[in-house]
């Protein structure tokens, strides 16, 4: 029997799993019952519940419990983790779109016109090694609002690579298509839309996805600044808990949902992709 | 004298050398289309064909000099000349007949999308694509199928005046046949002026009723008009026949082979630069009226 080339992959992918959980659960030494104690452990504390690295079983348990109730609402401290996904969600996408709504346009124009560039490059070059982070102080201040400074964050993260990637895909169209736009009569408003956008799309849509990719990445940190809700937020809390199960189970869940974003942009580059 | 249709005037262009000094591709060129008229362009490569023809679809401004066409001046390109691109120029994200509908919604904004592909499909089957084949896109066509996709969006706008470079260029003879069988058509079905840059001795003289003669660049000249004294309707086996054809093909190898070398890199002085006018009649009797000139011509074409 012959195995398609995805057939192997997929059959090394869970072998390479298997084996991994098995290490991981091998790995850790069991906890020692509190008869088994010595009494001198027992005076140190050491009968407390040790936090130590738990092994797979104990995470399988955990993903098990809260998926099967994702959106419970207990309290502040005690949400399910749909909800504090949904709210990185929810934040990730407000400050990205936003960053859309400014850079598309903006790197549109840039890569019109030589002079836009030439006047806005400086301040791009400066603001775009800014660590989104560093902002954080600053927004906290002046927007006064913990759930506005981390959207904040995200947009001022977000906007730079659609910002340039716009500009560079904009400003590479092939004056041929150009032409065939300027022969057709057609005004600069439908050119952008006709020729211009479609032409510049795929490395529009690869600065959208790098961008939400970045997005992700951040909103992680910003929420364990700013605090109350998130899975940032909720990956800090269950680390304050020492439930590291809970930790390691919402890093998996954090992978889960960049990958799920990433895939989405990346099927809206192929759908948008033509060949010269 | 009344001005031709389209009326090239002085026209001059410089490029930058690159060494940073100018390169003069053509100086002063000075000549004249009628309407309705077909005209063959003939160079060797480089001498500033693809240039002449930007500047007359109004995509690039001559260093100097002016074009006119219909008595108004060409400023920026206009849907009454339409381009059939050296490179295709086809729009990569849409498929074949996408691209023709895309310029036939330009030129006919009013109409509705089925008369839009109805318009659009008719000049594809008019270039010879049907059936799936204008759904694909132009990386999944060949050469010569983009071509004629690039032909059907010009054809089916009919501008007043069609800019052709070197349409044929990437299709095999038996299409190219059909091709230039089909634009001979629509030529003689409409008052559409054609000017069209080849590469092809046979296919200038079986299309055109006058061919301009280019030395080489730079300082290139449009050195000859060639009037081709074979009547219409020109079927290709026929021609070769007519007693014209060999004495006209003949004069046109010659000029290619050697004089466009000889008569290239002269300065114009300022001078407009008209190209002379060449009229080789082998089925008259003796030349009349300013025939001294073309003798000493006829002599070289025919020993
Ligand atoms: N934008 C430009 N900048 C500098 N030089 C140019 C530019 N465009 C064309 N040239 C030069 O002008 C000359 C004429 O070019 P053009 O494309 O008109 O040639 P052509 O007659 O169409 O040749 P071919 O038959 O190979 O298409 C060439 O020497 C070319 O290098
Ligand atoms: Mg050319």
């Amino acid at each position: 029997m012959t195995l398609s080339l995805n057939q192997k992959a997929a059959i090394l992918s869970i072998v390479l799993l298997a084996v991994g959980l098995l290490a991981w659960e091998a790995a850790i030494p069991a906890q020692k019952t509190l008869e088994e104690m010595t009494e001198y452990e027992r005076l140190t504390g050491g009968g407390a519940q040790k936090a130590g690295v738990p092994p797979p079983s104990q995470v399988l348990g955990k993903a098990w419990e809260q998926l099967s109730n994702p959106f419970y609402d207990a309290g502040p401290n005690d949400k399910g983790i749909g909800i504090q996904i949904g709210y990185s969600i929810y934040r990730v996408l407000t400050g990205y779109a936003l960053a859309a709504l400014v850079a598309l346009p903006l790197g549109f124009l840039i890569g019109m016109s030589p002079v836009a560039y030439k006047a806005l490059n400086p301040f791009i070059q400066v603001l775009r090694p800014i660590s989104p982070l560093a902002w954080m102080p600053l927004a906290l201040f002046i927007i006064q609002d913990s759930e506005a400074s981390a959207i904040f964050v995200i947009f001022i993260c977000s906007i730079w690579p659609m910002l340039i990637n716009t500009a560079f895909g904009v400003a590479g169209v092939r004056s041929d298509w150009v032409n065939v736009a300027r022969t057709h009569e057609l005004g600069a408003l439908k050119t952008a839309f006709t020729v211009i956008l479609p032409a510049a799309a795929p490395t529009i849509i690869t600065g959208m996805r790098i961008s939400i990719g970045i997005a992700w990445l951040v909103i992680v940190a910003a929420e364990m600044l700013v605090g109350g809700t998130g899975i940032g937020y909720y990956v800090w809390n269950e680390w304050n808990n020492l439930d590291l199960t809970s930790v390691i189970f919402s890093i998996l869940m954090i992978g889960v949902v960049g990958m799920l974003l990433d895939s989405a942009f990346g099927a809206l580059q192929r759908a948008v992709a033509y060949a010269e | 004298m009344s001005k031709p249709f389209l009326s090239v005037e002085s026209l001059t262009q410089k490029f930058p050398d690159g060494k940073g000094g100018t390169m003069t591709v053509f100086e002063d060129a000075t000549f004249g289309v009628e309407k309705g008229e077909f005209v063959c362009i003939l160079g060797h490569s480089g001498c500033g064909k693809s240039t002449i023809m930007n500047i007359l679809a109004g995509l690039a401004e001559p260093t100097s000099g002016v074009v006119k066409m219909d008595g108004f001046e060409v400023s920026g390109p206009s849907l009454d000349r339409g381009v059939v691109f050296q490179n295709y120029s086809l729009l990569p994200w849409l498929s074949a007949l996408r691209n023709v509908m895309f310029g036939v919604k330009a030129r006919n904004p009013g109409w509705s999308r089925a008369k839009v592909t109805e318009h659009s499909e008719k000049y594809l089957a008019m270039v010879g694509l049907e059936g799936d084949a204008i759904h694909r896109k132009p990386a999944q066509l060949s050469g010569g199928m983009r071509q004629r996709v690039s032909i059907a969006r010009a054809f089916a706008n009919h501008p007043k005046l069609l800019l052709l470079d070197e349409p044929f260029g990437a299709l095999d003879a038996l299409t190219r046949g059909t091709i230039q069988d089909e634009l001979l058509k629509i030529w003689s079905g409409t008052q559409q002026t054609v000017f069209m840059i080849t590469h092809d001795i046979d296919e200038a003289i079986l299309l055109a009723d006058r061919i301009l003669l280019m030395t080489n660049g730079p300082h290139a000249r449009v050195a000859e008009s060639v009037e081709i004294t074979i009547p219409r309707p020109r079927n290709r086996t026929e021609i070769v026949e007519h007693p014209n054809y060999y004495a006209i093909r003949n004069h046109l190898v010659q000029f290619l082979g050697r004089r466009s070398k000889e008569l290239s890199g002269r300065p114009s002085n300022g001078e407009a630069q008209t190209p002379e006018t060449v009229r080789i009649d082998m089925t008259e009797s003796a030349p009349t009226g300013g025939g001294g000139e073309e003798n000493p011509r006829l002599r070289a074409v025919t020993n």
